[in-house]
């Protein structure tokens, strides 16, 4: 490993770059089975366990539903936009409307452990491999 | 009429005019402005950003607002797929005189940044009484 001085930017540009190379990799397997591709997912591994990001600006905790079944994860809700009553609307760039995707995940996972996190229109999903997928170290006599 | 299916829009990277000190990527929020005889409002886009880390202020006539991530809650996680990149997000915006700049508030909800630009006095419509 290297020196004794952590880097403060090792983390940010290893993601930048990591990010930046899109994986072109059949990891998910055309899993979102779900009726289209939002929210964009970001996956991650943390030790075993499985973590995903998502984002979803401008949508609140009460439009947001996820379901877990097996080893698929299910996000669907709605994204409303409000504007006040009689105004013009100079510029519409954010879109509004209703989303439902599906994740298939490729390790066994446990349903009934995995926590969701909303905060400032970002969700995380904290995904715990199950207990009979992970290695199990042999003992040698 | 059924609700539309929500799609993906792609974040649009802004290629710096300066080299900045810090190696993170920006992208421009995507916003909506709008106006009512009070005051125009302007919703930007910036999920993943706490609200303290927005900075906005308003010099010679220009909005600028800039949220910055916290990339720290990445350490220790290993990317498996991605499909966007994560950035700061600046922009900004020429207000006319007609914005009464010490009355700007702003509002973070669900990675929203909501500003309220009220109009000043003399610049909102008025009525005229026809005799």
């Amino acid at each position: 490993m290297m020196g004794t001085f952590a880097d403060p930017f090792d983390a940010l540009f290893s993601l930048q770059r990591a990010l930046d190379s899109r994986l072109e990799s059949d990891w998910l397997q055309g899993a979102t089975a779900g009726m289209g591709a939002y929210p964009p997912i970001n996956v991650f591994q943390q030790d075993h366990d499985l973590v995903a990001i998502l984002e979803l600006p401008g949508v609140s905790k009460s439009d947001l539903e996820i379901q877990a079944k097996d080893n698929t994860i299910r996000i669907s809700g709605k994204k409303d936009i409000r504007y006040s009553e009689g105004a013009s609307v100079h510029r519409r760039e954010r879109s509004s409307g209703v989303f439902d995707r599906t994740l298939t995940v490729p390790i066994r996972i446990d349903p009934e452990r995995i926590k969701a996190e909303y905060r400032d229109g970002v969700l995380a999903l904290f995904i715990p491999r199950a207990e009979s997928d992970k290695p199990r170290t042999i003992s040698i006599n | 009429m059924s609700p539309q299916q929500l799609q993906v829009q792609e974040k649009r990277e802004l290629a710096k005019k300066e080299e900045s000190t810090v190696p993170a990527r920006i992208f421009v929020p995507t916003t909506d402005i709008f106006e009512t005889d009070e005051a125009l409002t302007l919703a930007v886009e910036m999920p993943g950003v706490d609200r303290n880390k927005v900075d906005g202020n308003v010099e010679n006539g220009v909005l600028t607002i800039q949220g910055q991530i916290d990339f720290s809650k990445y350490a220790g996680l290993r990317l498996l797929y991605t499909e966007y990149n994560i950035g700061h997000y600046p922009r900004s915006f020429s207000i006319s005189d007609r914005i009464d700049q010490d009355k700007i508030s702003a509002e973070m909800k669900d990675g929203v940044l909501t500003l309220v630009l009220p109009k000043a006095e003399q610049a909102k419509p008025r009525r005229i009484a026809v005799g």
